[in-house]
């Protein structure tokens, strides 16, 4: 199966795309059950691996990147639109 | 079959090459350096813009430092040194620092009897050097003694993806070996203190850690002032960078996800196993310079938008972050990290990684050596006079 999104740590709760996703394509990632993206998904960015309440931490690399600012479902791009960083804030 | 071999050194260490260094004491002198290049191309000469108007104590332990540690480097098996006879780094002044060195070292200074007998008494000596040292056989080289550098330059959206992440499975892998693996960058650690110290052997390393990367902060903040947040660009953000602690996992990632044993300043010597972390900045050519005198016989590079830069006497296997990239540069690349977007797992690529890094220990060469794009810069903190 050729793969277009990478798991980069178990503790992951996004996927990042290997290439631009179109709108409901299969996200298939070693390790994860294929699922349809919500939007568009530019290459490099984040998918939501599962509901992610607003307030929760961001998990890339297996550690905190970010904290969201509201509700994500599962597909739907994770981005500067719903987060914020733990550190110089928007 | 992964044994790795390499040239034992009388103070213990190895080498991965046994290289003859030409090195310049200062700038003054590169044309030199240049002529004996031609008369003995198999020896690794470098021209440098450093020896003369530090611009402050600091600038001048660094410039000994690095000088200093080519000499000492365990890929050297020989040196000839050429001075002027009146900059900083004289060869006089220098000699403490190398006379403990254990392998043939050959002076000659420009101002004893000019450029042109100095070319040509250093190419000879580079020559007889050169025959000298081609007896040395390789021997079965301990993993213990082996420490691999890990740099990232000219990154790109997927860097963080799929070169680093590539990187850090190589980084983890070799320290299961029993090797070790160092990196540097601090400015590209801001925003990941809190990860990296947790990560850290003990409170005492955790805390060097902590302050190393707010020193960099607050560097970048001085330099930079408002701007200081556009360290995440616009660049960043359209590559899928939300935040800054983002773009720097992406970097930090080269090393792995090991215990980091130890802090070390720029260039200076680990005595610790494992991962090592280097004081040092985000440049390339200063970065490497910083890692390859804190004793590495080799360095992995990852690039996005791709750069030729190697190091003299050290192997750099350059890891292309996209495929577009690595066949772009084919006579660059050695590693298409890309290939995680076509399909290849992380075990395949990682695997591929250490079949490539086990033949260039054991004496093939990278690119960067093959095409000779040796590039020798080091830090500078004050504006030199």
């Amino acid at each position: 199966m050729e793969y277009n999104a990478l798991v980069i740590h178990i503790r992951d709760n996004v996927v990042v795309a290997l290439r631009n996703l179109a709108l409901g394509e299969e996200v298939r990632a070693k390790g994860v059950e294929g699922f349809p993206v919500l939007q568009e998904i530019p290459a490099s960015h984040k998918i939501a691996l599962r509901d992610i309440p607003s307030g929760e931490e961001i998990i890339k690399y297996g550690e905190t990147v970010a904290v969201t600012s509201r509700n994500i479902k599962k597909g739907e791009w994770v981005h500067t639109h719903n987060l914020e960083s733990k550190r110089w804030k928007k | 079959m992964r044994e790795i071999t390499g040239y034992a050194r009388k103070n213990g260490k190895y080498g991965v090459r046994n290289h003859v260094l030409v090195l310049a004491t200062v700038a003054c002198v590169n044309g030199v350096i240049n002529r004996i290049s031609r008369e003995a191309p198999e020896a690794v000469c470098v021209p440098h813009s450093f020896g003369c108007g530090r611009g402050s104590l600091r600038d001048t332990q660094i410039l000994f430092r690095i000088l200093a540690s080519m000499v000492h480097h365990p890929n050297v098996g020989a040196v000839v040194l050429i001075g002027l006879g009146c900059e900083r780094s004289n060869t006089k002044s220098l000699l403490p620092f190398i006379e403990k060195a254990e392998k043939p070292i050959e002076i000659f200074n420009v101002q004893d009897c000019g450029s042109l007998q100095t070319a040509k008494k250093g190419a000879e000596a580079a020559r007889r050097l050169l025959a000298g040292i081609s007896g040395q056989t390789r021997i079965p080289l301990p993993w213990e003694k082996l420490l691999v550098a890990m740099e990232c330059g000219g990154s790109d959206a997927m860097s963080g993806v799929t070169a680093n992440v590539a990187l850090g499975a190589v980084s983890d892998w070799l320290v299961g070996k029993g090797a070790s693996v160092i990196f540097g960058e601090n400015t590209e650690m801001i925003g990941t203190s809190h990860v990296l110290a947790r990560r850290a052997r003990n409170e005492e390393v955790g805390k060097k850690i902590v302050e190393m990367i707010d020193q960099a902060e607050q560097r970048t903040k001085d330099i930079m002032g408002n701007l200081a947040s556009w360290v995440i660009s616009p660049g960043n953000m359209d590559g899928g960078m939300s935040t800054i602690a983002e773009k720097s996992m992406g970097c930090i990632h080269k090393g792995g996800a090991t215990t980091i044993n130890q802090v070390v300043d720029y260039g200076e010597w680990p005595t610790e196993k494992g991962l090592i972390l280097q004081d040092g900045p985000g440049y390339d050519g200063d970065s490497m310079a910083g890692l390859a005198a804190s004793g590495s016989q080799l360095m992995f590079f990852s690039t996005g938008r791709g750069t030729p830069a190697g190091f003299p006497a050290v192997p750099v296997i350059k890891v292309a972050s996209n495929t577009r990239v690595y066949q772009t540069m084919i006579d660059d690349m050695d590693i298409n990290a890309g290939s995680l977007i076509e399909g290849k797992s992380l075990e395949e690529l990682r695997e591929e990684m250490i079949d490539q890094m086990i033949r260039v220990i054991n004496g093939e060469k990278t690119k960067a050596e093959a095409n000779e794009m040796d590039v020798f810069t080091i830090m500078t903190v004050n504006p030199p006079f």
